[in-house]
């Protein structure tokens, strides 16, 4: 699309947004629930364009941003202390951790290597053999599964110095949680995500909370017509799932990259940054790759971690809070020298606003 | 509350944006300024050796050596020459410094010496000094390049930034992002298959025609590390202004724009090594696109957008789809998302 034309849309299409929430008084609070969607909204400048009772708060769905200070410290001590090379995406490199970041630990003389692909660390094993590498599993459905493909590879190659430190997440369990929350009136849902799992799986949020969902695309264009579609369920009451990304994804999702999923890893509790511990929103390695399992394979006394109690990530992470309500927001924390993820993550809440601020 | 100070150098303090901005500030500066050094200008004019003359000097230390569209060589001469360039000096004569590290493959030096004689050739500059060092292995990566240049000014037109107006237009001579986007997709790291190449190139062509302007002409600029975001927000601070940048005019290539999709690097903030960022008079926009027409590193040059009246130090931009954000100053070094 021209940009005259994207610009015309996004108008018309703003209009309407306006004047479905003109017929009702009260706020309609909206949570996208994706950290890439956070960042697309606001590079987009879309909040300049939403009518005074329209509010988007953001959701647990940045993967940096729900890892624990705890996992940055495990993974630093298994580099330390076994000299182990860390493999990880970019975006963990500057998470601070209890004693500095990944960063720190590279220029005190530790190895890390960023990396696109899981399957690149398999490559960095061979190079590097014996000499341990161990990759920081970090992330949701959306990247879960070529890790469990790259394992699948590992084990059929007989890798034997490769490992991963499991921090997976899963969507589910804690938007259950927060669709019970009252004032949030519906859920902007993960595109990449919900190409794995599928949009029919949202229904519970209708059969069970009454809350409608629209599954989005990253566009500017992709967000708006989805925000229509929410905003126009919320004030007619009638709730339901809309998929607004069909060219990406089906309603069943993807159920190959399930099945290895299911193959390599089973559900397991995890422990959320703000949200506590959810059970069965984990994975865990299971039968022949449980071998791979960095924790259990360089067993490390991880110090208990505690967060700067003045950081609010926790309660910017379920949509309660803004990131100009932390009284560290661009002061104390900032990207160079974050106190916590949702600054550094490139889908982090406070960096979307650190970065794009409001014009 | 004080911010922590830095108590090692990181990665990031090499990024070009905020951090590499704090090093200089506070560290380098207090103690070697004497006057000249404190502008920070990309070349500074020697005063008291009769014709103008502009000094500059650069470090080059890449990875990967070899990209698309150039390597360490032609790079480590184009990067000095702009320099020059930026002070609308017309460069002349380079150093050229040589650290090597132990095992490095003589092929690949006899490959980036011809570059750099090939790359000084076309940019009308000659190699007149030089030195070369080798280290232990382990001490560099393979090869790292300091070139200083010397270029002459002649004719009376000095941008500076003090010239820099409300109304002014913001020129960029091309599509942006391509070196650094070309460099990261190099990198053994990521295994994509891009059409997409490195700008390095000497700029010196776009500035000589762009003097044509004469006072229209306010400032110049090569936005390297950091990208036109750093380069923007530099003359935002500069001038006290807001500069206002219409998103939809700034010249992006197809192939940087998914690169940086997948990668999750805004393209803004990635490296250019053959743009010019031009200030220039409000009644000059077009003619200044005219005198680029002819000029091949200039394909694409645009206006993309202008000094306003408030005083913000900051720069805005009109999105795609009419809304409006702050475009901020990088942080740190750039890498790449996680999905």
């Amino acid at each position: 699309m021209n940009p005259a034309d994207e610009s015309r849309t996004a108008k018309a299409l703003a209009q309407e947004i306006g004047e479905i929430c003109s017929k009702t008084s009260g706020p309609l609070r909206f949570m996208e629930v994706c950290g890439t969607h956070t960042m697309a909204v606001h590079a987009a400048g879309l909040k300049s364009l939403f009518p005074d009772n329209l509010f988007l708060v953001s959701g647990p769905g940045c993967p940096v941003c729900v890892t624990e200070k705890r996992f940055i410290d495990e993974a630093m001590l298994i580099g330390q202390q076994h000299d182990a090379c860390m493999a990880t995406f970019g975006d963990l490199v500057r998470v601070p951790g209890s004693f500095g970041s990944l960063a720190t630990f590279r220029s005190e003389g530790g190895t890390v290597r960023v990396v696109y692909s899981p399957m690149d660390a398999i490559d960095i094993a061979a190079a590097v053999s014996p000499r341990p590498v161990v990759f920081l599993g970090v992330g949701f459905e959306t990247t879960i599964p070529t890790i469990a493909a790259t394992l699948k590879t590992a084990l059929a190659r007989g890798t034997e110095n490769l490992f991963v430190l499991p921090a997976f997440k899963t969507i589910h369990p804690p938007l259950r949680i927060l669709a019970a929350k009252e004032d949030l009136h519906g859920f902007l849902l993960p595109g990449h995500v919900s190409a794995i799992i599928g949009s029919d799986s949202y229904e519970y949020l209708v059969r069970d909370f009454r809350k409608p969902g629209a599954v989005a695309g990253f566009e500017a264009l992709d967000i708006l017509l989805a925000l229509r579609d929410l905003v126009r369920m919320a004030v007619d009451k009638s709730p339901a799932i809309i998929n607004d990304y069909k060219r990406v994804v089906r309603s069943e999702g993807n159920p190959v990259a399930r099945a290895v999923v299911d193959e390599v890893f089973e559900v397991s509790d995890a422990s959320w940054r703000g949200l506590g511990l959810i059970p069965g929103s984990g994975l865990a390695l299971k039968g022949p790759y449980a071998r791979f399992d960095a924790a259990k394979s360089f067993p490390v006394e991880v110090p208990e971690a505690k967060d700067d109690p003045r950081c609010l990530c926790a309660a910017i992470l379920t949509g309660a809070k803004t990131p100009d309500r932390c009284g560290l927001f661009g002061k104390e924390c900032t990207p160079e020298d974050p106190v916590g993820p949702c600054m550094v993550s490139s889908e982090g809440t406070c960096a979307a606003y650190y970065k794009y601020g409001a014009a | 509350m004080a911010r922590k100070p830095d108590t090692r150098i990181l990665l990031g303090h090499g990024g070009g944006g905020r951090m590499t901005g704090r090093l200089i500030r506070e560290m380098i500066l207090p103690k070697l300024d004497r006057g000249q050094l404190g502008a920070l200008p990309d070349s500074v004019v020697l005063s008291g050796l009769g014709a103008a003359i502009a000094y500059t000097t650069d470090s080059f230390v890449v990875s990967p050596i070899f990209f698309p569209g150039g390597d360490i060589g032609s790079l480590a001469v184009h990067g000095t020459c702009n320099d020059l360039a930026c002070s609308a000096a017309r460069p002349l004569f380079l150093s050229l410094g040589l650290i090597l590290e132990e095992g490095f493959p003589m092929d690949q030096l006899e490959t980036i010496l011809r570059s750099i004689s090939r790359a000084a050739d076309e940019a009308g500059v000659e190699i007149v000094t030089g030195d070369t060092k080798v280290v232990p292995k382990g001490s560099a990566d393979g090869i790292f390049i300091n070139t200083s240049g010397i270029g002459q000014i002649n004719g009376s037109v000095r941008p500076s930034p003090e010239k820099i107006a409300e109304t002014d237009l913001i020129l960029v001579s091309g599509p942006v992002g391509n070196h650094g986007m070309a460099v990261m997709l190099s990198r053994a790291e990521f295994s994509f298959d891009f059409d997409l190449k490195s700008d390095s190139a000497s700029v010196w062509p776009v500035v000589e025609r762009l003097m044509e302007l004469g006072d229209g002409l306010r400032f110049l600029r090569d936005p390297t590390r950091g990208g036109l975001a750093a380069t923007l927000n530099e003359i935002a601070h500069m001038t006290g202004k807001e500069i206002r940048v219409d998103e939809a005019a700034i010249p992006l290539d197809e192939s940087v724009s998914s690169a940086s999709e997948i990668l999750g690097i805004d393209p803004l903030q990635a490296a250019n090594e053959g743009k010019i960022i031009a200030v220039i008079a409000s009644d000059k926009g077009q003619e200044a696109l005219d005198l680029l027409k002819e000029c091949p590193i200039a394909r694409g040059a645009s206006i993309i957008g202008e000094i306003t009246s408030t005083n913000l130090s900051r720069v805005v931009m009109t999105t795609r789809i009419g809304g409006s954000r702050v475009v901020s100053e990088p942080s740190g070094e750039l890498l790449p998302r996680i999905c």
